[in-house]
């Protein structure tokens, strides 16, 4: 990269136009994540009236604690059944996309629709569908002879919050896909047509290298999407039951802080938890500079 | 007259109507009750204002008892809490350890000169919510006490009278299997509240202990002894019943699925909320709702005692002004009046909480012309509560009913015996007791 330095004679300038940005930053995150960070050292009831500080038996207790481990799981399950699904389904859509784009831009509007929807209504909306008593979902499964009882069966909990969320997450990596698939140039396609490969062939060889930055980057947003966005899904549908089995890690955060008001253990999670978030951008920045094929 | 006039005198009008609205003090009350319920709430308040002009109640809607107690909290330690919020049952052990922010119901009416008497209350519903010394600590509003429902046309097709509700487990089992036979329903019953109804109220009305330390009113370092042969019993009865189709579970928590299953017909009995009767009358327009009390296990006990009750209180918190408290005693003492209770009473299905309020529905003839509206306050006061039917007191709570409906999910899924989910809430539960006494 060719570098054209220029150098600014004033020294306060260029903090002052900065200024707002990292006054936002102070206000909205580093206190916010201070507190947090402190907190998480603290034993306190409820009103605040008694605060020891225990080092870190709030860490340890949760490392001991085996629903801990289990949130962990459901969420490694959860984010990756989610991503998978999301991308792949995005994926399959744009494609289809690219062949009637010419002919009708309605499919692309509607596909993106979903997105608009918040997190808590898109929760609502399936909790009706596939509810147990009167769920049109459930009724149709249980006239095919299939049982379906998300308040007790843990797996179609899960598969409940899946669907879920990869059907609120399909309309943005459906508009990444979209615009990536249509920079990749005509030209490649058509030169590998004249060689003699089919369009499966063509698509694999040719247009999917040359999406993998989109690819990737809509991977680790996917995650980041799973792991810390979906609260008002969880919320809506199962409320990370039956049994906690759907109980991801920032549901935790929520049941414990909120309704358990054990301050000091949700505090601890949320570091945790920002801890995994700076990993991910660090991974992020990484591989999408580095290892990705242009 | 000409325009400038006009607008004058009409700004002038504004001014002096608005001047002694101004004059009244502000009082906040957070509460919890949605739907029906809520609009009566703000009547009541409204009511309350209209009797006087100094102090005006102003009603705010806060979501769900979790959502209003969490925030009442966060709002007491950012300094910004109101003076009332209602507090449900659960949450009672985690406001009374919170000393520096409550002020007693009994100190503030003393303090303010309002008259109070703590025996004109029920006695089921003023042993919850009194301290070891027997002081009231919040004002009773909205008891209810859990009670079963049952479709009397399913029971006429089925063959049963639908006169005779099942009194205990063996007929609940029985009329199921007779209703799901003659295909009257495809369910027997239901249930909300698997904690509160099928394992709290469980061991109070067979009196069975909860806990040690007097079902926690003796002191925090109480531990759960209700893994006992009857919980473990009859929670191993209920997946032997669903197991047969004769129960279906409603949900964790209150059980939002259970009311549907039972205004749909679905299933031909429902446990649940006295307070869920005007929900019930609402939505049973195609079918005529029997109510009788719990049922009980009769080689257990021959006479069950008393239910325990469950709904919220109003509990004042400390620091706001000084002349707002003298308008939350004028309120309370508004709320015990007779009509008032015995409205709220009629119109919502929650207890009367006075022995007044009892009795003033009783002349008005209420309970003739909504025969069953008394299930609940007979069951609550046909005997004198012992030392386990009193009610339950404990810190951290709302937690250990988390974790009741999630050893009973586990149960239901087949993924432990009915020793074990029960084992495991004690053990769980108490690991939950010990994290409340080490942070107060």
């Amino acid at each position: 990269m060719q570098t054209k330095r220029t150098v600014f004679p004033n020294k306060v300038l260029p903090y002052l136009l900065i200024a707002p940005q990292l006054l936002i930053t102070v206000v909205f995150f580093l206190w916010p994540a201070a507190t947090a960070f402190w907190q998480s050292f603290l034993r306190q009831d409820a009103f605040g009236f008694k605060t020891n500080f225990v080092w870190f038996q709030n860490y340890r207790r949760l490392f001991a604690d085996p629903l801990y481990m289990d949130a962990f799981g459901h969420t490694l399950v959860f984010a990756v059944s989610v991503t998978v699904l999301s991308t792949m389904i995005a994926l399959t859509l744009a494609a289809a996309a690219m062949r009637v784009l010419r002919t009708s831009r309605i499919y692309s509007t509607l596909l993106i629709w979903p997105y608009a929807v918040a997190p808590a209504i898109a929760g609502i909306l399936w909790w009706f569908m596939f509810n147990p008593s009167i769920g049109i979902v459930a009724y149709t499964l249980r006239s095919m002879g299939i049982s379906w009882n998300h308040l007790i069966n843990p797996d179609n909990a899960m598969v409940l919050i899946v669907i879920a969320a990869t059907w609120k997450q399909i309309s943005y990596n459906f508009l990444f896909f979209l615009a990536a698939l249509q920079s990749v140039p005509r030209s490649l396609q058509e030169a590998g047509a004249i060689d003699g490969a089919g369009p499966v062939k063509r698509f694999w060889t040719i247009v999917f290298p040359l999406i993998s930055p989109t690819t990737f980057y809509l991977v680790v947003i996917n995650i980041v999407y799973a792991m810390f966005d979906t609260f008002g899904i969880v919320h809506a549908t199962t409320q990370g039951g039956p049994a906690r089995a759907t109980e991801i890690l920032v549901y935790k955060v929520y049941f414990d802080g909120f309704i358990g008001l054990n301050l000091g253990s949700s505090a601890a999670q949320s570091v945790i938890l920002m801890v995994i978030v700076v990993a991910l951008t660090a991974v992020q920045f990484r591989f999408v500079e580095r290892r990705v094929q242009y | 007259m000409n325009k400038i006039a006009f607008f004058l005198s009409a700004g002038l009008t504004c001014l002096s109507l608005s001047v002694p609205a101004m004059a009244a003090t502000k009082i906040q009350w957070w509460h919890a009750m949605g739907g029906e319920n809520g609009a009566k709430l703000e009547q009541i308040a409204k009511g309350f204002n209209a009797s006087q002009s100094d102090y005006e109640i102003v009603p705010v809607f806060k979501g769900n008892y979790d959502e209003t107690l969490t925030g009442a909290i966060a709002a007491f330690r950012a300094n910004q809490q109101p003076a009332i919020v209602q507090v449900y049952e659960v949450g009672t052990g985690t406001m009374m350890a919170a000393q520096g922010a409550i002020y007693p119901v009994y100190e503030l009416m003393k303090d303010e000169g309002e008259p109070w008497d703590q025996n004109k209350f029920i006695a089921p519903v003023v042993g919850y919510y009194s301290d070891t010394s027997g002081n009231v600590l919040s004002l009773p509003f909205n008891s209810s006490t859990p009670i079963l429902y049952y479709n009397k046309d399913v029971f006429k097709k089925a063959g049963l009278d639908p006169e005779t509700p099942p009194k205990t487990w063996a007929e609940v089992e029985a009329f199921s299997r007779t209703i799901i036979k003659s295909g009257a329903a495809k369910c027997g019953f239901t249930s909300g509240w698997i904690s509160w109804i099928q394992t709290e109220n469980l061991n109070a009305l067979h009196d069975k202990p909860y806990s040690t330390k007097a079902n926690g009113f003796g002191g925090l370092d109480a531990e759960f002894t209700f893994n006992n042969d009857l919980t473990i019993r009859h929670w191993g009865n209920l997946k032997k019943w669903q197991d047969e189709g004769l129960f279906k579970f409603g949900g964790p928590v209150g059980g939002d699925n259970a009311p549907p299953m039972f205004y749909s017909q679905e299933c031909a009995m429902y446990m649940n909320s006295s307070a869920g009767r005007a929900g019930v009358i609402n939505n049973a327009k195609a079918f005529k709702v029997g109510f009788a009390p719990l049922p009980y296990y009769d080689d257990v006990i021959k006479q069950p005692l008393n239910s325990i009750i469950g709904g919220a209180t109003l509990w004042t918190l400390k620091g706001r002004p000084e002349e707002e408290y003298k308008g939350v005693a004028k309120f309370y003492t508004y709320l015990q009046k007779p009509e008032v209770q015995a409205d709220w009473h009629q119109f919502s299905g929650y207890l009367p909480i006075t022995e007044a309020a009892y009795k003033l529905s009783q002349e008005q003839g209420y309970y003739e012309k909504n025969p069953g509206a008394d299930v609940g306050i007979k069951q609550l006061t046909r005997v004198t509560p012992t030392e386990n039917s009193k009610g339950i007191r404990f810190g951290n709570y709302v937690q250990v009913r988390g974790i009741i409906d999630d050893e009973f999910a586990a149960l239901l899924g087949g993924k432990k015996t009915a020793k074990e989910a029960v084992d495991s809430v004690v053990a769980r539960g108490n690991q939950q007791l010990r994290d409340f006494e080490a942070a107060n």
